[in-house]
């Protein structure tokens, strides 16, 4: 078979698919993240009033008063966005940084800069 | 094609920073795909101040009202209003392209719609959050 006939469906697939598994995570934690939002938005249109305690009862409510869904959620959403942005910093850093040396370093920098951001977050969360 | 012959259209050839930014008009679906990137890439450089801000509103009655302060000054709206302008662009873009990834709506006449649904429905809902932050409605 001629390689010019082998496109779509029948393309010769080669190598570790790790373009094709960033792909298919970004995605997936894009979906997480806006079924997320729209939970937190139900939630904010029952909220009677912009209070403090129904502010924190957002991502703090429990099930049975003790098993801590509202942080569990907010975590999970709070790791989806981190996953989401690494793949889609990094692809800024590749079609735009071409030196080899740069681009390592930017992305090594987005990695602690994602790192740090998500322990923040769990910190400032689960502490309230 | 006989319009093509008709009137030319402008080549550019060895693009650089100024024919992107001056020359070049992009189509409905590339303005949208660009402010994806840079709405994603603004969100991303501002998640320690959004944290911060989020921190201050959940730790405590005394955080809450404090950010309630902070965020009545104007300068402080309008920055949030970026911040809720580049989500919701985020947002809207990003369902587009999940879609457009299921192979639904990629011909070139709906691709352009769908692109001006997406900023239509963005810059409405940012529009409506601004009315609401500088409290007009």
């Amino acid at each position: 078979m001629a390689s010019s006939e082998k496109i779509g469906n029948k393309r010769l697939v080669v190598g570790a698919h790790y373009g094709t598994f960033d792909f298919i995570v970004q995605r997936i934690t894009a979906v997480i993240m806006a079924v997320y939002t729209l939970i937190l938005f139900l939630g904010f249109l029952f909220m009677s009033g912009f209070t403090y305690e129904g502010w924190l009862n957002l991502f703090t409510f429990t099930l049975g008063g003790f098993f801590p869904l509202g942080k569990i959620l907010a975590t999970l959403a709070f790791f989806s966005v981190a996953w989401h942005a690494w793949i889609g910093v990094r692809d800024i850093w590749m079609d735009y940084v071409k030196p080899v040396g740069l681009r390592l370093f930017l992305q090594v920098l987005t990695i602690l800069w994602l790192i740090g951001s998500a322990v923040y977050f769990v910190v400032i969360l689960w502490r309230a | 094609m006989s319009d093509s012959a008709a009137k030319p259209r402008p080549q550019f050839k060895n693009i650089g920073v100024g024919d992107i930014l001056v020359n070049y008009r992009l189509p409905l679906a590339g303005k949208v795909s660009i402010l994806h990137r840079i709405s994603g890439a603004l969100l991303f450089l501002a998640l320690p101040l959004l944290i911060s801000l989020f921190a201050m509103s959940i730790a405590s009655e005394q955080g809450f009202a404090a950010f309630s302060i902070l965020a009545s000054f104007w300068l402080v709206k309008l920055i949030l209003l970026v911040f809720v302008w580049g989500y919701l662009h985020h947002f809207c873009a990003g369902i587009r392209f999940l879609i457009l990834d299921l192979h639904h709506g990629v011909d070139k006449v709906s691709a352009q719609k769908s692109a001006g649904v997406v900023l239509g429905i963005s810059l409405g809902l940012t529009f409506v959050f601004a009315l609401k932050l500088f409290g007009v409605w």
